[in-house]
């Protein structure tokens, strides 16, 4: 109770020393909302286009329907695999004049429907691996009446080599950025705890215990934390609306990500408090 | 309640500040402790609230000793042992009232009974009407009169002055002395530096003792 009567009254009787911590913690963390907009929308771009992976296997015209129903059956067991359609010629030839309609003129002339009736496999999402893709195609490809599975090989590995440079970089940037807003909040903190050295030196000699001298200190810390989070998530909202507005669509980020980024603002600033108030129990 | 028993104290950068000093401040006692500055008065101050740890020797404060107790309990101690400084080490931005409840509040003490207490005390400190004045608004007799009232907050064995009047005028030295006779009167010992010989004179009862370069030359009370 006393703990946090004294966290609230210390914002109250220095709110420039406080107010400037938070906003020292909050930029800190703003840069991180930043990562983490950006990475979120990395993401998001790149499973988009990893939903379009799938395998197409394509079959001989003389492949018979039970074959084809053998094939559609079996490979809709693999546990990876969401769905299996069968495409048919006349299908084929339909989805083709659709989709490439600057070609229709020449698929309309055709006496001879060229091409091949094909099972096209769905995965399910999280399982669309450059690893299972190829098992899958491999399984395919062991049936005599597949000519061939294709799932567009350069593009999925280098979707895959996007998405591990996209990790790779998000996690040393994350970490770089996590360790100089850490020392920017410990900074920021070690200056309010400092300018109250006297208070604590007082409470040392009036025989108060080292507990009850640094929980204040750490509820005000977390208080500081939970304050600077809450402001570099206005300024990343900001960011993000003007983004939007001007340059182009963007995803916002999910709620657990903001709670994760305030939670651990809260917690970088009690831990800066309890490590700057040490030096000062160890003095009187 | 005080006992340094052959203690000496070296500071890194410092060289010696006491050797071999071994004095023994007793129940219901007051104590002048004289000498000019650099004498080891203030050094003196420090090791009888464990502030600081000698070198060598011991130092027992109403019964913990110096090499027993560690810096986390310290906090048993301060709560036997009241302290005054020069400078009053009030916290600013607090009322007198708030000064003194702070130490009521930091100790325990149960929420109703803080605002009482602290006015008790301001009123035996004779500051009653000044309660509510922030200390910055105070004058310095009054301030040291509240940094005694806090130091009488958690009703001490002993209370340790060090230069307490050094930053007073006459009238104010006077109210504050009186206060300390008045105090020890009731039983509780006081342990005060001065290097004001002409305050010691006024108050010939007392025990006088004098530090010279780190040694003790002088105990009245073995003259």
């Amino acid at each position: 109770m006393y703990a946090i009567r004294e966290a609230l009254a210390a914002f109250r009787r220095a709110p420039v020393l406080t107010g400037l911590a938070s906003a020292m913690v909050g930029l800190a963390l703003y840069v991180i909302g930043l990562l983490g907009l950006a990475t979120y929308n990395l993401q998001q771009a790149l499973s988009t286009i990893e939903d379009r992976v799938q395998i197409a296997v394509y079959l001989r015209d003389d492949t018979r329907q039970s074959e084809i129903d053998l094939a559609q059956a079996e490979l809709g067991e693999i546990p990876e695999v969401r769905a299996v359609r069968f495409i048919s010629k006349r299908e084929a030839l339909e989805l083709a004049r659709e989709e490439l309609p600057e070609f229709s003129a020449l698929f309309s002339d055709l006496e001879v429907n060229p091409l091949p009736q094909s099972l096209e496999v769905e995965l399910i999402p999280g399982e669309r691996s450059q690893e299972v893709v190829e098992r899958i195609s491999a399984a395919a490809l062991r049936y005599p009446f597949v000519e061939d599975a294709r799932y567009g090989r350069e593009w999925v590995d280098r979707l895959f080599a996007l998405r591990r440079i996209g990790a790779a970089t998000t996690f040393a940037m994350g970490s770089a950025f996590a360790v100089v807003a850490a020392l920017i909040i410990g900074t920021a903190l070690r200056i309010a705890i400092f300018a109250r050295r006297e208070e604590i030196y007082v409470m040392r000699l009036v025989g108060a215990t080292n507990g009850f001298i640094r929980r204040p200190f750490l509820l005000e810390g977390a208080l500081s934390g939970l304050l600077g989070g809450g402001l570099a998530w206005l300024m990343t909202w900001a960011t993000y609306r003007g983004v939007y507005a001007f340059l182009f669509q963007l995803a916002w980020i999910p709620p657990t990500w903001i709670f994760a980024g305030l939670a651990s603002g809260a917690f970088f600033g009690a831990i800066a408090s309890a490590l700057a108030i040490g030096r000062h129990l160890r003095q009187v | 309640m005080i006992k340094l028993t052959n203690v000496s104290k070296e500071y890194a950068k410092g060289g010696f500040a006491l050797r071999d000093v071994s004095l023994h401040v007793k129940k219901g006692e007051f104590v002048f402790l004289t000498g000019h500055s650099g004498s080891g008065k203030s050094t003196t101050m420090r090791l009888s609230h464990m502030a600081e740890r000698p070198t060598s020797g011991e130092v027992r404060v109403t019964g913990y000793t110096s090499d027993r107790i560690t810096q986390r309990a310290l906090w048993k101690i301060r709560r036997r042992v009241g302290f005054v400084f020069q400078d009053f080490r009030l916290l600013p931005g607090r009322t007198a009232l708030e000064n003194v409840s702070f130490v009521l509040e930091v100790t325990g003490t149960p929420r109703k009974d803080i605002v009482p207490r602290a006015q008790r005390l301001l009123t035996r400190v004779g500051l009653t009407p000044k309660a509510g004045s922030l200390v910055h608004e105070l004058s310095g007799g009054e301030q040291q009169r509240v940094a005694i009232a806090r130091a009488l907050a958690n009703s001490p064995y002993v209370l340790l002055a060090d230069e307490p009047t050094g930053n007073l005028d006459d009238r104010a030295t006077r109210g504050v002395m009186d206060l300390f006779w008045d105090i020890n009167a009731n039983g509780m010992a006081v342990l005060m530096a001065t290097h004001d010989l002409e305050l010691v004179r006024r108050y010939p009862k007392a025990r006088v003792l004098e530090l010279d370069n780190g040694r003790l030359v002088y105990d009245s009370a073995a003259a």
